[in-house]
């Protein structure tokens, strides 16, 4: 059996050390190491983005990332994004909307959209499209989610 | 007591959805987030052929990479270690839980594993080594009838399920005729009728792809080496589906098999009859390491292993006169429901139902088939049955008109149904139905007269067709005919030591908003605030059976019951003295604190009382099929482009009549939501099957539709109160899934003058019929340059 | 997860020296992870075959674009993002930013490189079509020193190139001379967004005088490797875009397109949609 790697890297906010295989998912290693179960995974190849996250500012797939990988790195997941248990102004968009009805895409569609604001602030549809296109959603249709986005949009304006 | 203005309604409002702030935060737990000490983890063994007996089963002492394997760490569960009967209970026995001699699907589950460790799992599943002696499998309706008809010569060898005690027949788990007032069709009928128009249909299998998968986790409490209580909880629509096939394989009375129902992320109906074969192996697993065991699948095995969308196969024979009108019709409509009967034979009798569309039919015949293939059991989706007949009779509707030479419009306006006819169940439609003011709306919205007349100009020559269609139906809402009678639901509120009304029903949230609406019932009859209300997590120990959360049945029946059981609250907390009328929601919960403090406890409970004028007829399959109905056109526009031969809708209009809209939002979610997994439906989702196996069982193969694939969805509501539903609500979840593949397709009958009846329709099948490579007729030959064709027939020499 | 993550070993030198020295050291032992895109996709799936790996995610020298007059050199540790991000990419090699940008999704072209996409080989992968229209090199890298190939002669057969195993793929080198070129790129997938291509075809040709003076044509998923279509290139070259030359070059393309069927289409479809690419392009140059 091959041995164990110490990483050690932020999440939220927080500078945390991991002893796991090297090749653990970044997904696992949130999830069963750090208890950070907000991070869904929902297929395991990189398809549905629910187990995104952001890392050095970065969307990424939790699920194709190495803990390895991130050594180092900063990481945000959807416990980072509130503060104190107050909802983020996308979230808040999000619940108002109807953006989320099952919630299990929630997390990493809010994860997107924050990165997607960050690169534009005031998104066009098509920008929103694709900017999402990587989280999947069975319940919605992503109309509501859009609105969430648009409302988010406009919060940041003012 | 200062009298205050009555608070103001909230039915009809959009309040924030009850466990919203959770799902935002990504705090709520679903089942693959929850740990319990010590908790093994547990997998199934799988077989490998569709159809056959098991010769041997051999446990490697070495993995794949030359690893050793210590067995004596793993827990073993086969057939033998079942306490009960071995068998999934749902309407038939049929199904078991374990195979244990005979395989009858691809990756039927044979032995159960659990470890401490996870990733141990895998390689010990595959450690197990199964030999076989393999029988040739039935994959397709057709093959299915071949055994039929082959067994009837004498030969069964192809029959793969004999009906034996479960009713039924050979390779058949179900059959329904329903005949129109009893009465078969005259031959005069189709001698004299101007026109006769034939048609087939066919839908393909659908995965549901709920964003989480399949899980629960078990415990089980045993003593004197028998079982004495069996807990699971998971993801799952109907808590006491499971409770029901937990008795059986465990021997043990209800109160003994506690089912409880976690935050649930999706459903679809792929959770309905699902959870009680996983819910049962982890019990099994939890009886026999004396552990808490999670079984929670992985996507592909998700997808591989678990309940479908039936593919079915419609044929329309109909009877037409010189104007269009109807005159007869004679429907054959199948359904394929692999190889268990599980829930086929509902889902045949929704379908059959549907089938005649929203017409007035002076004379039908619909016959309902359920057969069986050596494919993994089809179970509940969306629309259950309909969205299959719905599919072929909008489709039919529109090749009528083509053939008589009237507008699709215009079809659909001589024939439809109008309050006080009778359906063709003969039940009387007492409720105002305005389906010629539905349809008018809804081509209103749609821009649909000009458009399609824009496209008939714009499209020739063009490489991009455009195409504008609808489709025109309606949805029963609540379980069909004598179900809701036989469900007999009991629905209670109780009061909490905080005087605030908790709604005990096990009535499921999965997405859709059940937690939400049924508190803003209860606020708007208590006349308290939404938030004041709470609503219990469904525990089979805690409380009732409302019925499962299934058939568009929440809203209207277990709503109503809601409404009813908050309503004897409030008489029992006024007429005790203890609220005055016109009470404000603080005077609320200390009178209700106060009535706790002299009575211990407060809970009323109602119980569902068939509505005395709803009457059904099993045996005659005639009656009052469904308490309410619910009335829809949707309009879609596509364009279709003719270098890619792919379709894609472009925009999208959804006009329903479906009572009182209790939540806007959430109806809105609901509609926008079934609409994408239709479009889905018709132009994408294509389960690919070699050998009865699911050989795309990712979702990178598996096409849904993505955020940049869909059209711009807008949901329209008219609302004719129902007397049957709390504030006048009716059914809204599964309508949505009905009406987007007619409409589609009828739509793209207009862009490329192709009649196609099938989905889905990919691309692939778009371009063959298009250029003519799959033999069929080449209808609009401008759309393909000769070269191609000529071309085309060089490739792969 | 399908397997065992004990069951793999990954390091991660700190420079690129120590990453060849290591490849060097016992060559086909460790196989390099950029983004993983590809590799954690197979070891999810329980059908990564190779057991050590080594991590080449962090080398800051494989991650660049650098620019002189004559070329474009980008490192192959770069990402699809990096690629939509780069103005020069964007202002010159605009078939190659296309085709980043719908290289999965926004996660995975944070993740994914370039290097990956062409060493993982893929007969639908989306950024070789762009390359071999391009006329691009790679440049190999080992501590026997540095190669330059050029990119049509990477890939040698189904999900094999000529890479070394001592090898890593240094970065991909870019002329910079396709002013004045017309381009044209289009990818056929399963459906508009994070979809695998049926068929993708990328193009660019310079008219000189009405006539096709200098054209590349090159397409995924139509042959067991990403080619450029060379029978169509000579079935246009040097003349003017007219209903024959178009006609031409779709029977040539039929005639040398060798796709096959599979889960996500058939051979007919792409070979039929290939010709109708072909055509849009060349319509395209008129
Ligand atoms: C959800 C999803 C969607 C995708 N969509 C697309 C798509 O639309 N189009 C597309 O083309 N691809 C797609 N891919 C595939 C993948 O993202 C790309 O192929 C990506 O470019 C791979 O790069 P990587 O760095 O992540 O590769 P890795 O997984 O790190 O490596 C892939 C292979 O390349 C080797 N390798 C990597 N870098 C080097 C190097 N510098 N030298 C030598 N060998 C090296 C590795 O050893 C491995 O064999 C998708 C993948 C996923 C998961
Ligand atoms: S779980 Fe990572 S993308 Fe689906
Ligand atoms: S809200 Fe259920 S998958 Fe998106």
């Amino acid at each position: 059996m091959a041995g164990l790697a110490a990483v050690r890297f932020r999440v939220n906010g927080v500078e945390r050390t991991v002893e796991a295989p090297p090749v653990k998912r970044l997904l696992d290693v949130l999830r069963e190491d750090l208890q950070l179960t907000g991070t869904k995974e929902g297929c395991g190849e990189g398809e549905c983005g629910s187990c995104a996250v952001l890392m050095n500012g970065e969307l990424v797939n939790s699920c194709l990332v190495p803990v390895l990988q991130a050594e180092g790195a900063v990481v945000c997941t959807i416990e980072g994004v509130s503060v104190d248990g107050r909802l983020a102004p996308v979230q808040q968009c999000f619940l108002e909307e109807g953006g989320a009805q099952c919630g299990i895409c929630t997390p990493g569609m809010i994860l997107a959209t924050h990165h997607l604001l960050e690169k534009y602030p005031q998104p066009t549809l098509l920008q929103i499209q694709e900017g999402l296109a990587g989280n999947l959603c069975r319940c919605t249709g992503y109309m509501r989610i859009f609105e969430a986005v648009r409302q988010a949009s406009e919060r940041g304006r003012d | 007591m200062a009298k205050t203005e009555a608070p103001k309604p909230i039915l009809g409002t959009s309040p924030l959805r009850k466990e919203g702030v959770a799902k935002v935060l990504g705090a709520t737990r679903y089942i693959d987030d929850i740990a319990l000490d010590g908790m093994l983890f547990g997998a199934t063994v799988r077989a490998s052929i569709a159809r056959g007996r098991i010769l041997d089963i051999q446990f490697e002492q070495k993995d794949d990479l030359g690893n050793p394997i210590d067995w004596s760490k793993f827990t073993i569960v086969t057939a033998n270690d079942i306490p009960g009967e071995n068998t999934i209970v749902h309407l038939t026995k049929d199904h078991p839980c374990l195979a244990a001699e005979f395989i009858n699907h691809p990756e039927e589950p044979i032995l159960l594993l659990a470890h401490r460790e996870k990733a141990m799992l895998p390689a010990a599943v595959a450690a197990v080594k199964i030999t076989y002696e393999e029988w040739p499998g039935v994959f397709t309706i057709e093959d299915s009838e071949a055994g039929i008809e082959r067994a009837k010569a004498g030969d069964e060898t192809g029959v793969i399920w004999r009906g034996h005690g479960h009713g039924g027949g050979n390779n058949t788990f179900k059959t329904y005729c329903m005949l129109k007032d009893q009465t078969e069709i005259p031959e005069s009928v189709w001698a004299e009728a101007a026109y006769i128009v034939e048609g087939e249909y066919r839908t393909g299998a659908q995965e549901q792809l709920y964003i989480e998968n399949n899980g629960v986790i078990a415990e089980c409490v045993v003593a004197d080496e028998a079982v004495q209580e069996v807990t699971v909880q998971g993801s799952m629509q109907c808590p006491f589906y499971l409770v029901h096939a937990l008795e059986l394989v465990f021997n043990l009375p209800a109160d003994r098999c506690r089912v409880i129902q976690v935050e649930t992320g999706g459903a679809f109906g792929g959770k309905e009859d699902f959870p009680s074969v996983i819910g049962s192996h982890a019990a099994l697993l939890a009886m026999k390491s004396g552990r808490p065991v999670k079984m929670t699948y992985d996507r592909a095995e998700d997808m591989v292993a678990t309940t479908k969308r039936h593919p079915s196969r419609t044929r329309h024979r109909t009877a037409v006169a010189k104007d269009g009108r109807l005159l007869a019709g004679e429907i054959e409509f199948v359904i394929d429901g692999g190889a268990y009967a599980t829930l086929s034979p509902v889902v045949l009798s929704r379908g059959v139902i549907h089938s005649p569309g929203p017409y007035d039919w002076p004379y039908l015949r619909v016959d309902g088939r359920a057969v069986a293939t050596n494919v993994a059991p089809h179970g509940a989706f969306r629309g259950f049955g309909a969205p299959q007949s719905i599919f072929a009779v909008e489709r039919h509707m529109d090749k009528i008109a083509g053939v008589v030479g009237i507008t699709p419009e215009e079809m659909r306006r001589r024939n439809f149904l109008k309050s006080g006819e009778k359906t063709a169940t003969g039940q009387h439609l007492s409720d105002p139905v305005d389906l010629q003011g539905l349809l008018t709306r809804a081509l209103r919205e749609a821009d649909y007269h000009r458009k399609r007349e824009e496209f008939a100009r714009t499209n020739v020559g063009a490489v991009v067709k455009r195409g504008i269609g609808f489709a025109s139906f309606f949805h029963g809402s609540g379980f069909t005919g004598s179900g809701e009678r036989r469900l007999n639901s009991l629905v209670e509120i109780e009061l909490n030591a905080e005087g605030m009304p908790n709604i005990l029903v096990s009535s499921t949230e999965f997405g859709q908003g059940t937690n939400t609406i049924l508190c803003q019932v209860a606020a708007q009859t208590l006349k308290i605030p939404y938030d004041d209300v709470l609503i219990a997590q469904p525990d089979t120990y805690r409380v009732p059976n409302s019925g499962p959360t299934v058939a568009s049945r929440t809203a209207m029946i277990v709503g109503k019951l809601v409404e009813r059981a908050a309503e004897q609250l409030c008489v029992t907390l006024v007429g005790s003295g203890f609220l005055a009328e016109g009470y404000t929601g603080e005077e609320f919960k200390d009178g209700a604190k106060r009535y706790l403090a002299a009575n211990g406890a407060l809970k009323a409970s109602v119980r569902y009382q068939a509505p005395a004028d709803i009457f059904w007829d099993d045996e005659q399959y005639r009656g009052d099929a469904y308490p309410a109905y619910a009335w829809a056109v949707y309009v879609a526009e596509v364009a279709v482009d003719t270098r890619t031969y792919q379709a894609t809708v472009t925009d999208f209009h959804a006009l329903q009549e479906v009572g009182k809209v209790l939540h806007p939002k959430l109806a809105a979610g609901q509609i926008e939501g079934g609409v994408a997994q239709g479009i889905g439906y018709a132009l994408y989702e294509k389960c690919v099957w070699q050998n009865g196996r699911m050989a795309n069982n990712q979702m990178t193969n598996y096409i849904m539709p993505t955020s940049a694939d869909l059209p711009p969805i807008h949901a329209h509501f008219e609302e004719v109160p129902s007397i049957h539903g709390p504030g006048g609500a009716k059914g809204i979840g599964e309508l949505p899934m009905d009406g987007p593949a007619p409409a589609i397709l009828n739509a793209i009958e207009q862009a490329t003058g192709i009649a196609f009846g099938e989905i889905p329709l990919l691309p692939e099948d778009i371009f063959a019929r298009m250029t003519g490579t799959d033999g069929a007729e080449k209808l609009n030959p401008d759309v393909m340059e000769p070269a191609i064709a000529a071309a085309v027939g060089e490739v792969g020499d | 997860m399908r397997s065992n993550p004990a069951h793999y070993e990954m390091v991660a030198p700190a420079t690129l020296d120590d990453v060849l020295a290591l490849l060097a050291h016992a060559p086909g032992v460790h196989t390099p992870m950029a983004g993983g895109t590809e590799l954690m996709v197979a070891l999810g799936a329980g059908r990564l075959a190779t057991r050590r790996l080594v991590s080449i995610n962090h080398l800051r020298e494989l991650r660049f674009i650098s620019t002189d007059d004559g070329l474009v050199t980008i490192g192959s540790g770069t990402t699809f993002s990096d690629v939509r991000r780069s103005a020069v990419i964007a202002a010159e090699f605009g078939l190659l930013a296309e085709a980043a940008s719908w290289t999965g999704s926004v996660a995975n072209q944070n993740r994914g490189t370039l290097g990956g996409n062409i060493v993982n080989a893929s007969p639908a992968a989306d950024s070789p079509p762009a390359l071999l229209a391009y006329d691009a090199e790679v440049r190999l890298v080992s501590v026997r020193g540095m190669r330059t190939l050029p990119y049509r002669e990477f890939h040698l057969g189904y999900k094999k190139t000529a890479l070394e195993p001592d090898e890593l793929v240094h970065s991909i080198v870019l002329p910079r001379v396709y002013a004045g070129w017309v381009g044209y790129i289009r990818k056929v997938g399963t459906r508009n967004a994070q979809a695998i291509s049926k068929v993708a075809l990328a193009g660019l040709a310079r008219m000189e005088g009405g006539r096709v003076r200098d054209v590349r044509i090159a397409a995924a998923s139509l042959r067991e490797i990403p080619v450029r279509c060379l029978a169509t290139e000579a079935a246009v070259i040097g003349r003017e875009i007219t209903a024959e030359t178009i006609q031409a070059a779709r029977v040539a393309m039929m005639r040398e397109a060798r796709p096959i069927d599979d889960i996500r289409s058939s051979a007919k479809y792409r070979a039929a949609v290939a010709g109708n690419l072909v055509e849009e392009f060349l319509r395209r140059l008129l």
